[in-house]
């Protein structure tokens, strides 16, 4: 939304760059003076030479770069990717992918269709998918309702819960299938960096919106607008209780308090200061925290269980003059004054340092560059927080396409799971009955993604999930990992069917070791340690599976099946 | 015979367990020592995530400052004869009515509270003041591992058990992160490679790949873990934990709490050579509608107490070699906020329950509640560093010598245990 103010155009940049090619790939917008010293060539033109978005100095080689973008900038290859890529160029798919509008995608709108709740209101929801009544729940605990009673009088198919399992296989849809992989990736970024929890009161019925209407349209956006969106969204109003915060001897008139003096709640404020903007470390006190959940006094909902919408309450407002970090809120400025807080942490120095190492982390390394960090952060403050302009920093840095970076990642349970059915072209079947039982091959696909540990939608604390891979890399996860590979390429997944046939068609049936490297090939670009290719081959030399069979015609191959099942559990495939 | 470390053990692979005729190796040991070896002693600590309201859970009825602070959460005073309300522990404390099934163990002098018990690091930053509860290193955020993974580093007589610590859970904590290895597991039943419809042979041979795969490279993240968990899961399926049912008609509360204890108590029935296991509950961020004897809150203390009312019973005699350790990464607010909830406080309660707990007591100097008595002028002070009640338990419960660096830059002393253990 909005203008853009920082005087250039991110996108005019990279396109710039993708019309006349092949010449000098401009950098992104130079850093201020105080720019570090130690990366001169990354913010002088002269220093990309090269006919790909890429630095020319790039350890990677051509095929290794588009790689590393599929997998960075979106949930992996799909089978023909790379190929697409090499033919379109790199600068213009990563150009393609920061302007997301100018990807056709009816595909993805197709599959999506079939999940009816993300297109409703929260106050729709609220009445058309309603929680079982605790009266219900009781007759239903104590028997005095049968099981069909219940389903007769709430149908399974008209329940909250569905609107959770929705969201969650449309995730997984939109992760498989878009080709607005960027957009998805940077969706689910913010998502977590703005996290509520599905489970806490009335947030289900309102979080197709919060998704739809405060993320998605600011996911490559500019970051104050991210920020204001959220705050207003009665789901994170809800969450981080700050439609509860009122002024200190504030009669509440409505809702479960009403009646009594309300006061202040210091939730949201120092969520907003610690985990979406300045971060921990990022300059503030306990008396900011109390003065910024004074601003926000009187932001509410009206009416939550209703699905109501934001509204300002100025009864329930702290009218008097603040200060936040050292700056004066001025007396009587009401809803306003939560506003001019959300323009003041948007734009502080610590929050574009925060929110750069954030973008660095998800998109280079678990341990961030810091010389990128800054440049980042610079692009930030210059741009008025431009995310896509920070995005391009990264994208263009050299950092990105060091050596270091490359298959430096593990992959988060999400990533893994929407990989692996990527790699092997996996068809995802819509659920048989749209409007009936919830099934279909993107709500298996929720569920695995729930079992390696990150259930989509359910963290409760407002950290969001860890960005960090030592928080989810362990034993139980491991072998969660190839449990989904195993199934996977055993088509036990209800609704995604894989079809290896194409993969190891061209190979030579009695030369079984063929077989293998199209396996390989097809789902790692042939990218194995020595190591790993040795194991995979002493698999083929045992003598119970040196069967040959005929893959397209018969539709199981436990041969086949057996080595993709290791491949994608492999070390290798759990990096991206 | 086997006098091999459990680091070269681990480097030498899991490899290794198949030249020995897949025997898991904890049976290999019970053979050598004779099945004479005196059971280990177990910690299972217990961590409350989102900060819970200490005031609450133990509550400081005789103090006039606690009821003016909270109209409408305080809980009423005990009175005698009447169920519901307050359970009277001391004259001065009460046990929140939802916690009563601790009520027993605290009769037999097998539980102890520590309050005003927390961190000296004001940060009211639930993210940060779970870090340094777990590293161990308030305002330290660099410390690379978790202390509990410390302790177990420091115990004299570690067991060689793949299962030595292990966290219920999607996801390793950071208490647990560290040099001595840990295990974290959801569910003992998926704890397996599944082989659908694969025959038998092709099973083999992708568990052996597998296997092979993550071998080698003893750096990485990924490959270090993998060798684990192999070593696990045929010890697991070996003892078969999972089909050892609650003893003494322990009955565990449903969720995942319930299941995360019910599951540490069939590892530790089972002698898989557990020494420290880990748990946490969340739902303890109550900042709306926490309620008072009956709520939100109310629900959250039921299940927690009898969580662990049954963990007791289950255990039985083997709680004599057991400690659990409840903590939490800060307390709440003395006064209630605008919306009857609580807001981020500072010190809280823990709990420390076993077999050799000099229980029966409310540990810790009380600072009281009167204004100039609380932290920043708003919440309760920490008169217990809670390093002092960690050492205590790794010193006294798993033999830590005292001079091991569990806590770096913060000196063991005895003479400032809590006293919770003999």
């Amino acid at each position: 939304m909005g203008g853009r103010r920082g005087g250039f155009s991110t996108l005019a940049l990279v396109s710039g760059l993708a019309a006349c090619s092949p010449v000098a790939v401009p950098p992104p917008p130079a850093p201020v003076a105080s720019a570090p010293s130690t990366t001169p060539a990354a913010s002088t033109p002269a220093a990309r030479p090269t006919r790909e978005a890429v630095p020319a100095a790039s350890p990677l080689t051509e095929d290794q770069r588009i790689l590393h973008v599929l997998n960075r900038l979106g949930y992996g290859p799909r089978p023909g990717d790379l190929e697409r890529v090499k033919r379109m160029g790199l600068a213009a798919y990563i150009e393609r992918q920061l302007d997301p509008g100018s990807i056709p995608d009816s595909t993805t709108d197709q599959a999506l269709a079939e999940y009816r709740t993300l297109t409703l209101s929260a106050a729709v929801l609220v009445h058309e998918y309603p929680r079982l009544p605790p009266e219900v729940q009781r007759k239903s605990a104590s028997g005095e309702m049968s099981p069909r009673d219940v389903a007769e009088a709430y149908p399974p198919e008209r329940r909250a819960y569905r609107i959770l399992t929705e969201m969650q296989a449309a995730k997984l849809t939109r992760a498989v299938l878009s080709e607005r992989q960027l957009e998805e990736v940077m969706v689910d970024f913010w998502l977590n960096h703005f996290n509520v929890f599905a489970h806490k009161g009335p947030i289900v019925w309102m979080l197709p919106s919060y998704e739809r209407d405060a993320i998605r349209p600011h996911a490559l956006g500019r970051f104050r607008d991210l920020v204001a969106a959220t705050a207003r969204h009665p789901a994170m109003l809800f969450y981080l209780d700050n439609w509860t915060n009122v002024r200190r001897d504030t009669m509440i008139m409505q809702g479960p308090n009403r009646g009594r003096m309300g006061g202040l709640n210091e939730n949201y404020a120092r969520e907003l200061m610690e985990l979406h903007t300045l971060g921990v470390d990022g300059g503030y006190s306990q008396e900011d925290v109390i003065e910024v959940a004074r601003c926000f006094t009187g932001w509410s909902i009206d009416r939550p269980q209703q699905g109501g919408g934001f509204v300002f309450r100025p009864r329930a407002h702290d009218r008097d003059a603040k200060r936040v970090l050292g700056n004066v809120v001025p007396a009587g400025g009401g809803e306003q004054d939560g506003m001019r807080v959300i323009d003041l942490l948007a734009r502080q120095p610590s929050t574009a340092r925060f929110v750069s190492t954030k973008l660095v982390r998800r998109f280079v390394s678990d341990d961030p560059p810091r010389a990128l960090v800054d440049r980042a952060a610079a692009t930030f403050l210059q741009s008025d927080g431009d995310i896509r302009a920070v995005l391009v920093t990264i994208f263009l840095s050299d950092e990105f396409f060091s050596a270091q970076a490359y298959h430096a990642k593990i992959k988060t349970p999400l990533e893994a799971v929407a990989s692996a059915t990527r790699a092997v072209g996996a068809r995802v079947a819509p659920s048989p009955s749209p409007t009936g039982a919830l099934s279909g091959g993107a709500i298996s696909l929720a569920r695995q993604v729930a079992k390696l540990g990150e259930p989509l939608y359910e963290s409760q604390p407002p950290t969001g999930y860890p960005d960090r891979a030592e928080a989810w890399v362990n034993t139980g996860a491991l072998l969660g990992r190839m449990n989904f590979a195993l199934a996977l390429a055993q088509n036990r997944l209800s609704g995604v069917r894989v079809d290896l046939g194409p993969a190891v068609a061209t190979a030579d049936r009695s030369q079984p070791e063929q077989v293998l490297d199209r396996l390989i090939a097809a789902t790692l670009n042939g990218e194995v340690s020595a190591q790993t290719r040795a194991i995979l081959m002493a698999q083929l030399e045992s003598p119970e599976i040196t069967r040959v069979r005929d893959y397209d015609s018969v539709p199981r191959s436990t041969d086949v099946e057996k080595l993709a099942a290791l491949v994608l559990g492999s070390p290798e495939f759990q990096r991206r | 015979m086997y006098e091999c470390t459990r680091r070269s053990f681990m480097k030498g692979g899991a490899l290794a367990l198949v030249a020995l005729g897949s025997l898991p190796r904890f049976l290999v040991r019970a053979a050598d020592a004779g099945g004479s070896s005196p059971r280990p002693k177990i910690l299972i600590a217990i961590f409350q995530r989102g900060a819970v309201d200490g005031l609450s859970m133990v509550v400081p009825h005789a103090e006039p400052a606690y009821y003016a602070a909270r109209s409408s959460i305080a809980l009423t005073r005990p009175a005698a004869g009447t169920s519901g309300t307050l359970i009277d522990l001391d004259g001065r404390f009460g046990l929140h009515p939802s916690l009563g099934s601790l009520k027993p163990l605290w009769d037999a002098q097998r539980l102890a509270v520590v309050h005003a018990c927390g961190s000296p690091e004001a940060s009211r930053s639930h993210f940060d003041a779970q870090d340094y509860m777990e590293s161990g290193t308030p305002g330290v955020k660099s410390t690379v591992d978790g202390w509990l993974s410390r302790a177990i580093g420091a115990m004299p007589e570690p067991t060689t058990s793949p299962f030595r610590a292990v966290a219920m859970g999607p996801r390793l904590p950071r208490i647990l992160r560290g040099e001595a290895g840990a295990l974290a597991l959801n569910s003992l039943a998926d704890f397996e490679l599944k082989a659908g419809a694969l025959p038998r042979a092709d099973m083999i041979d992708v568990r052996h790949g597998f296997e092979s795969m993550y071998e080698e490279g003893v750096h990485d993240l990924l490959y270090g873990t993998g060798r684990e968990t192999f070593e696990a899961v045929r010890m697991l399926k070996t003892a078969s934990p999972q089909r050892i049912a609650p003893a003494h008609d322990a009955q565990y509360p449903r969720g995942r709490f319930g299941e995360s204890l019910k599951q540490i108590a069939q590892l530790i029935k089972a002698d898989v050579g557990l020494q420290v296991a880990f748990a946490d509950v969340a739902g303890w961020d109550t900042h709306v509608a926490q309620g008072n004897e009956r709520g939100q809150l109310a629900a959250r203390f039921r299940e927690f107490a009898d969580g662990l009312a049954a963990l007791d019973r289950d255990l039985g005699d083997r709680m004599q070699d057991v400690v659990v350790l409840t903590m939490s990464e800060f307390g709440r607010t003395v006064k209630e906020n605008g919306g009857r909830g609580t807001d981020h406080g500072h010190a809280t309660a823990m709990l420390v329950l076993g077999g050799s707990v000099r229980g029966g007591r409310v540990l810790g100097r009380w600072p009281g509640l009167e204004r100039e008595n609380l932290f920043e002028g708003r919440d309760l002070a920490v008169t217990t560093d809670f390093r002092d009640l960690f050492s205590e338990v790794a010193v006294r419960h798993l033999g830590v010598p005292p001079v091991a660096p569990l806590f770096p830059g913060f000196t063991i002393a005895p003479a400032r245990y809590p006293g919770a253990l003999a």
